[in-house]
């Protein structure tokens, strides 16, 4: 117990990618504590999702480590610890044949295992996940047939089955409209605050995210800011200029969009 | 007993067109949903290239002439299956370009295979478009090994199989080994291929995997049930097409296509109907 507090949900170690030619992310050093609630900021191309890729194995960085919970993520091997949403509209094909149970129940095939099926109290599971976000009236709907805030929900279920105890979500209201991204939001805060849950946020939206998370990364190619959200939102106003350019307006505790 | 099952060769035929319109449907699911429709086709051409090197070999050692040139055809056919994938991640942005290699190397040797083996019989015209004549004892019970084989992989590797489709990164993240899994769907996909070939015929094994599920994924809800409804289309097909080939004197092949076809037109027709139905 006394180890499992004091291991990082997540160390990045002055990580380095690139493709072919192009640098991607130069020297990243991140930390983000069992419990806290951290969004990442940056700007488009800046490496954001490649960086959520190292840190789950899924891309191997050219310099620098990963570490989950204290291990190697090449040795890391609790991945139903360890949910993902991923940005939805490039991940999947909406003509799918699959129902939202059928999608949901995904989530728990790596902690199911190999030549087994899922029991009664699997599909208890899943129903579960369903109703944490609102979604059990179109459990049986083809995931096709629902809308984009629907489908993304159905994506956090997913995520949220096998009972993580980090989530990660990149950009998860991108495509998804306003009223559903705010009680997305909230259900965000939910999980972190009831659930303890460990959450790391990728997003653009800079300004309803401060009301949600606990720490602050921005990411260019480099962190560029990594600390709590009152720091952040101390320095934001002359950070983020120089950061996204001239032409970004931060707003604070409003929720309108521009 | 039907009248129609009253010779051998028939409930050979019979037998191993019920077994392949289990099989052909179940894995065409995920190869359509997976958008590899077109793997069926290069797969096909190449096992053509088997059964015509068994052939020419079969001229040359009298040993090969005895051998049921299915064998032959599968071994192409897998290798063509393994060079597929390693062929997708030499060309990781264009995918696409493994199956007109493969496809247009099984023409190209066949072609070859045949002109040594100076030129076309009858043997080769059943493999082309499926013959329910040609179909031997020994074809059942390979296809029967085959069923069993495919069928036990389907279902116990079901969960792996449905992630990967759906999302390699998802499966890679559950802890599944996706380049493992993979390539032995393909080997699995080239032996049903082959193993199809006697009763639809080379140049339309790949509708048999195709178009029932093509019709499914219309009105079907949910994987399990896309799978149901695909399997269902196919026997349909594969049973209506041998009645109609064998009382009207055409290829087998043919006349399930058709059926195939038919079903399909009827699956696209009853969506609009039920939409316009909704919507109204």
């Amino acid at each position: 117990m006394e180890k499992k507090l004091k291991n990082p949900a997540i160390f990045v170690d002055d990580l380095s990618f690139h493709y072919g030619e192009k640098n991607v992310l130069e020297h990243v050093t991140m930390e983000v504590k069992q419990g806290s609630f951290l969004g990442l900021v940056g700007p488009n191309g800046s490496g954001k999702s490649t960086l959520i890729k190292c840190i789950l194995g899924l891309l191997k960085p050219q310099q620098g480590s990963v570490s989950l919970f204290g291990e190697k993520v090449q040795k890391f091997n609790k991945w139903e610890k360890v949910g993902y949403v991923s940005q939805k509209a490039n991940s999947f094909n909406t003509a799918f044949p699959a129902t939202a149970f059928e999608v949901v129940s995904m989530g728990l095939f790596g902690k199911v295992g190999l030549f087994r099926f899922l029991k009664s109290s699997d599909k208890e599971k899943v129903w579960d996940a369903l109703k944490a976000v609102n979604m059990e009236a179109f459990a049986n709907r083809n995931i096709g047939e629902l809308s984009g805030g629907q489908q993304q929900r159905i994506f956090i279920a997913r995520a949220l089955v096998s009972d993580p105890e980090l989530l990660i979500l990149d950009e998860p209201t991108v495509g998804v409209d306003i009223e559903s991204s705010e009680s997305f939001y909230k259900m965000l805060k939910n999980l972190h605050r009831e659930n303890k849950m460990t959450l790391v946020l990728v997003t653009h939206d800079v300004g309803v995210m401060t009301n949600y998370v606990t720490d602050v990364a921005c990411l260019n190619k480099q962190i560029h800011f990594h600390g709590n959200t009152k720091e952040f939102e101390e320095s934001s106003s002359e950070n983020m200029s120089a950061f996204y350019g001239h032409h970004v307006h931060v707003i604070h505790h409003d929720h309108d969009h521009e | 007993m039907l009248p129609f099952l009253k010779y051998e060769f028939l409930q050979n035929a019979f037998l191993t067109g019920i077994m392949v319109g289990l099989l052909a449907p179940v894995l065409g699911v995920f190869i359509v949903v997976r958008r590899q429709a077109l793997i069926a086709d290069a797969l096909s051409h190449i096992t053509l290239a088997g059964i015509a090197a068994n052939l020419l070999l079969g001229k040359w050692f009298a040993v090969f002439a005895g051998a049921n040139p299915i064998y032959m055809g599968m071994a192409f056919s897998v290798g063509g299956a393994v060079f597929i994938e390693q062929l997708r991640k030499v060309y990781k942005h264009y995918e696409e370009l493994a199956i007109p290699i493969i496809m247009s190397a099984g023409i190209g040797l066949s072609v070859i295979f045949i002109s040594m083996a100076d030129g076309f019989n009858t043997d080769l015209f059943n493999y082309l478009f499926g013959s329910i004549i040609a179909v031997k004892q020994s074809d059942v019970w390979t296809v029967f090994a085959i069923l069993v084989v495919v069928l036990a992989f389907v279902f116990f590797m079901y969960k792996e199989l449905f992630v990967l489709s759906f999302d390699e990164e998802q499966g890679k993240l559950s802890g599944i080994r996706s380049n493992w899994i993979l390539i032995a769907f393909m080997a699995i996909t080239a032996l049903v291929i082959a193993a199809s070939m006697k009763i639809v015929g080379i140049l339309l094994v790949s509708s048999l995997m195709t178009l029932p599920v093509a019709a499914s994924i219309r009105i079907a809800t949910g994987f399990k049930q896309t799978i149901w409804l695909s399997v269902l289309f196919g026997e349909t097909a594969v049973i209506a097409g041998m009645f109609l080939s064998y009382y009207l004197d055409l290829a087998s092949g043919g006349t399930i296509v058709v059926c195939l076809i038919i079903i399909l037109s009827l699956s696209i027709f009853y969506k609009k109907l039920m939409g316009s139905r909704k919507a109204g």
